[in-house]
């Protein structure tokens, strides 16, 4: 199946990112930041998708959008006291924070600069349909076992750790 | 420009990444704040599957599923340090924690 309207794609998703990533850090209100953060999440799954990458895609949709984000709107019904809204958003320190930032983003302005011409003369190989799922699959009870077996490691101990933490009396 | 290329999807993770860290640095609460370190990891892992179709090989997609697993694992250690401290000081402003200062 060949792609169509590519660019069209890519800046309507890109853009949708962008929005959502500046709509996070500006609102007043958690809750909206929360759902900005689930829209930009969205349109990064669907760049996966364009990047022929469908289980990752996958995996950000059900893990990320459907798990995380949750877990972060229970918290903020949990914390959320009304007065948050009305204070002072920002901290005091932000001019410094913000000069650090655009450091930060001159930097990489820099480095794409110097480094654009590394990209020239690579085009990418079209790829066919694949079986993207079966070789991810392959990989991950293959070379990458070992990384596997501790990532489910990690899941053990941070559900303790939160049951743990969370709890009135230990 | 009207052919996609790798630079495209990294100079969006870029723009992401500062987004995320503008977050960080600027924001009081402190939900907020941890939902930019998602926006950080988001933007680094779109990088690594942008690189991982360059190149060909899944190396980076795998990558990017190990770190949706560790974001997944540090947005509960953090809310849950978020609700333990939250019940002993009825805040979740990040420079009203300050019990350590001297």
């Amino acid at each position: 199946m060949t792609p169509v309207a590519t660019p069209f794609f890519f800046y309507m998703l890109s853009g949708f990112a962008i929005l959502g990533g500046l709509l996070v850090i500006t609102r007043k209100n958690a809750v909206h930041s929360a759902l900005a953060l689930i829209v930009t999440l969205l349109a990064v799954a669907g760049l996966y998708l364009m990047l022929y990458a469908p289980f990752v895609a996958g995996v950000q949709i059900i893990v990320y959008a459907g798990g995380i984000m949750v877990l972060f709107l229970f918290v903020i019904m949990l914390v959320s006291l009304e007065r948050t809204v009305k204070e002072r958003q920002f901290n005091r320190i932000w001019p410094i924070g913000l000069l650090a930032s655009c450091a930060l983003l001159a930097l990489f302005l820099g480095v794409l600069a110097k480094g654009k011409t590394l990209f020239e003369g690579r085009p990418i190989p079209p790829l066919t349909e694949s079986n993207n799922t079966q070789q991810i699959g392959l990989m991950l009870y293959g070379n990458y076992m070992f990384a596997f077996e501790i990532a489910s490691l990690l899941l053990l101990v941070a559900i303790l750790g939160a049951v743990i933490m969370a709890k009135k009396r230990i | 420009m009207t052919e996609i290329g790798t630079l495209h999807y990294l100079v969006v993770a870029a723009a992401l990444f500062v987004l995320g860290v503008i977050g960080v640095l600027t924001r009081r609460n402190v939900v907020i704040v941890l939902m930019s370190i998602e926006l950080i990891l988001n933007a680094v892992n779109l990088n690594l599957v942008a690189f991982s179709r360059m190149w060909g090989n899944l190396h980076g997609q795998v990558f990017s599923i190990f770190i949706v697993v560790d974001a997944a694992a540090e947005a509960a250690v953090g809310l849950g340090i978020l609700i333990a401290f939250f019940r002993n000081k009825e805040t979740i402003n990040v420079d009203e924690i300050d019990l350590l200062k001297w």
